[in-house]
């Protein structure tokens, strides 16, 4: 009886570790989900991040054309990684449109210039507006619109080698 | 060069570390093992804090070079978050703990006269395995001297909601706790395989307990402190998995340190002793494993990864599992110990193990139960503040209960009656019960016996001291007498704050006053200010309770790197509380403003800072006894 009394708590940590493992193999998943998705993108004028380019208005986007919409910054790390993952989706013929969040015209210029040019039109969103009207947190992120102006997809953080296929598809049912 | 230098040092603690437990493995060393691991243990030990401080001026240089350094850090931030930024990522922050734990084996080294040498031996040899399997951990899946190439040209930033002086400190101050018990632990393991668990044990482990205990109390008392006054909720605990990461820990701890002085004094409780020192390390390591892995969603916000969180379960299972199971082969071979009667000192600090115990498990149930019942059943559930106070609140005030005659009882056996003692107490517990039923007739009952209990424990907790001279007392009981103190202290703040604490929101135009409590508040002006890397929108409160008038000025403020949108709160305190200002959203003309009037709050800190307090003077005095004894035992062989 005693001797069993001494195993109590090897059993509890074999309960404490079983319950462990079970979360790690599966990780709940942690991506916030836009509520704006399935509905029409927030309307927003925006201006040109870039002095002489296009600037950024929600108005441009049911022009029958499914596209990216894509949050960035230069100051943002992370943004340089995808950098080249946005210039390969360009390369396959998908629209990109783009939002600076807090930058500055001269920063954005310089960070194109470093890390790739695929967007159209880059609007400036000085103060977080349109990025918390979109129900975004964070850069990068980025929007599937469809030819409407509907919110179709919402990708949070980095879009790496593995998310293109997803985005085609996503590009791809938005049309 | 430098991130090559701490990396090369890394690696060289380890092989070190790798020798070390070799030596007490081979059993034809193990008469003779303590006397090599010594060195090596000290070796470890200071190069594990080079490489540490290699870390450090990486940081602060913001060599962004480094992949961590570029993760985590920022030019334009202020040096001293540069520098706790070294810690504030998870890399770091396990590289620090290693150190911790390589510096302790060190210390136990060096300083550990009064040990048996077989004893020692095998305690150094269980703290190179814990350390071994930490530093596979830092070299295999977390490099923190990892380069980045090509190198960005600015950091990313630190967690703003971490850019908090009080904040720089915590984890550190934390780490000392969780890994001080590290110490005890090896020791429970050295003990269990030399056979030897006895006073001698007790002794040599009650400086490590009693340490980390101080640390963890500084700790959980900051911890608490800064979610209070940065996450801008007004609450002080929120029962969170990573603030119940840092209290599991503790809990053990407690018991250990009371049934660590049963031992050292009677020779009593010897298994239990040895099963508390394992669970109390066991919970550090949970704690580890729950804050680092993020298997369980909390309102603190750290880095998830279940690759690493696999490595650190991994490491839990061999030590704890590895331990417990020595623990069960060997308990029956260790014996009772000397016996007591139930209304005795020992008695009553069963008692207290037995609350501890039950509150620790309660603790831990409630932490670990929804991911049990998801992983069961798939189903989802929360497990929040109300089931944690209902049944965390009772046991507490049974403790509180327990903590009046404790510490009047006799060793062995009491006899005598208390009723002299326990008189002040009875009086001053009625009388606030009497005071609370007639000023304030609608608080909670848990509030109301919290009060009561608290004012009847501050002339309990000063009894030890009475009738005896106060300098002839040995600084242990000024030491009990004091912790003691600040456990009544403590929780007349907590139930003064939820029984008396008054709230107002309002929607409020610049040029308005608003009444709350005592306080009449006057919303002057709303200015945007701009700080080293953040901007913000911040109001002007003035405020005044009686006569004399403050200026408030709370924050939202913004940072650019991450871009995060945190409230700066702004609190008036006074001798009577703490009047508590956040600043929310702008709607149209008005601003939402949330203000707080609460009682004796800062009696919470107050009492926490007094415990810890309790335990430092408690630890000078055992150390300046040993030494007596020590030398009193030398004279005596001469």
């Amino acid at each position: 009886m005693k001797r069993a009394l001494l195993l109590v708590p090897l059993a509890i940590l074999a309960l404490f570790v079983a319950a462990a493992l079970w979360r790690l193999s599966s990780p709940p998943d942690p991506t916030i989900r836009s509520r704006l998705a399935g509905q029409p993108l927030p309307a927003f004028s925006l201006p040109a991040a870039v002095p002489g380019r296009p600037a950024l208005d929600s108005a441009a986007f049911a022009d029958g054309q499914p596209r990216l919409l894509n949050l960035f910054a230069s100051w943002c790390v992370p943004c340089i990684a995808e950098a080249p993952m946005l210039l390969e989706l360009e390369r396959r013929g998908v629209t990109i449109e783009a939002i600076a969040v807090r930058d500055r015209p001269e920063d954005v210029a310089r960070f194109l210039q470093r890390h790739g040019d695929p967007f159209r039109r880059i609007g400036l969103d000085t103060a977080s507006k349109v990025q918390l009207s979109l129900g975004s947190a964070g850069v990068p992120e980025s929007f599937v619109i469809d030819g409407r102006g509907i919110i179709r997809y919402q990708h949070v953080g980095v879009i790496t080698a593995k998310d293109l296929p997803v985005l085609m598809a996503e590009l791809e049912k938005a049309r | 060069m430098i991130a090559e230098a701490g990396l090369a040092a890394l690696y060289l603690a380890a092989a070190l570390a790798l020798m070390q437990l070799a030596v007490s493995l081979v059993p034809a060393l193990a008469p003779q093992a303590a006397q090599v691991a010594r060195p090596l243990a000290l070796a470890q030990g200071l190069l594990t804090a080079a490489a540490f401080a290699c870390l450090i001026v990486l940081f602060v240089r913001t060599d962004l070079s480094v992949a961590l350094v570029a993760a985590n850090s920022h030019s334009a931030k202020p040096l001293l978050y540069r520098f706790a930024g070294t810690w504030g990522n998870h890399e770091g922050s396990m590289l620090l703990w290693v150190t911790v734990l390589a510096l302790s084996g060190a210390l136990l080294a060096v300083a550990s006269r009064g040990i048996p040498e077989r004893m020692l031996g095998a305690t150094l040899g269980a703290q190179a395995a814990l350390a071994l399997g930490f530093y596979a951990f830092l070299l295999l899946a977390s490099n923190p001297f990892a380069r980045l190439d090509p190198a960005p040209v600015e950091g990313q930033g630190l967690n703003p909601l971490l850019q908090d002086p009080g904040l720089a400190f915590h984890p550190p101050t934390l780490y000392l706790g969780y890994v001080g018990l590290s110490v005890a632990f090896s020791l429970a393991v050295g003990a269990l395989i030399t056979r030897d668990v006895g006073p001698v044990l007790a002794r040599a482990m009650r400086p490590w307990v009693l340490g980390s205990w101080v640390f963890l109390t500084v700790g959980i008392a900051a911890g608490s402190y800064w979610a209070y006054y940065e996450l801008g909720w007004g609450g002080w605990w929120f029962w969170d998995p990573v603030e119940n990461a840092s209290l599991m820990p503790w809990l053990a701890a407690t018991a250990l340190l009371h049934s660590v002085s049963v031992l050292a004094a009677r020779g009593g409780l010897r298994t239990w002793t040895m099963m508390l020192a394992v669970v109390a390390f066991s919970m550090s390591m949970v704690g580890t494993f729950l804050v680092r892995s993020g298997i369980l969603t909390s309102v603190h916000a750290f880095a998830v990864d279940p690759t690493r969180g696999g490595f650190i379960l991994a490491l839990l299972l061999i030590y704890v599992g590895g331990a417990l199971a020595l623990f069960a082969w060997r308990a029956p071979a260790v014996g009772e110990g000397a016996r007591f009667a139930l209304v005795s000192r020992e008695g009553a600090l069963v008692l207290n193990n037995l609350l501890l115990s039950v509150i620790l498990a309660v603790v831990f149930l409630g932490t670990l139960y929804p991911l049990m019942v998801e992983a069961a059943t798939g189903e989802k559930l929360s497990v929040g503040p109300p089931y944690f106070d209902a049944v965390v609140g009772p046991l507490a005030l049974l403790l509180m209960l327990l903590l009046v005659v404790g510490p009047l009882l006799r060793w062995r056996r009491h006899e005598a009656p208390l009723t002299k003692w326990v008189a002040p107490s009875l009086l001053a517990g009625v009388a606030t019960l009497a005071a609370t039923i007639i000023l304030a007739p609608d608080i909670s009952l848990l509030s109301r016996l919290g009060l009561v209990l608290g004012v009847a424990l501050v002339p309990a907790s000063l009894m030890p001291l009475a009738g005896r001279s106060l300098r002839r007392t040995p600084l242990a009981t000024w030491g009990m007498a004091i912790a003691h103190l600040g456990v009544a202290v403590s929780v007349i703040g907590m139930a003064s704050d939820s029984a008396f604490s008054r709230e107002r929101l309002a929607a409020a135009r610049p040029g308005e006053q608003l009444a709350v409590g005592p306080w009449l508040v006057a919303f002057n002006s709303v200015t945007p200010v701009a700080g080293p890397n953040w901007t913000a929108i911040e109001a002007e409160l003035a405020v005044t309770q009686g006569g004399s008038e403050r200026v408030l000025k709370p924050q939202a403020r913004t940072f650019t790197s991450p871009v995060t949108e945190t409230s700066e709160v702004a609190i008036a305190t006074a001798w009577n509380g703490q009047l508590y200002t956040v600043l929310g959203r702008q709607s149209g003309q008005r601003w939402q403003l949330r203000l707080w009037w609460k009682p004796f709050v800062t009696l919470i800190w107050l009492g926490a800072g007094l415990i810890a307090l309790g335990g430092l003077v408690s630890l000078i005095g055992r150390g300046w006894t040993n030494r007596r004894t020590r030398r009193r035992l030398a004279e005596a062989e001469l």
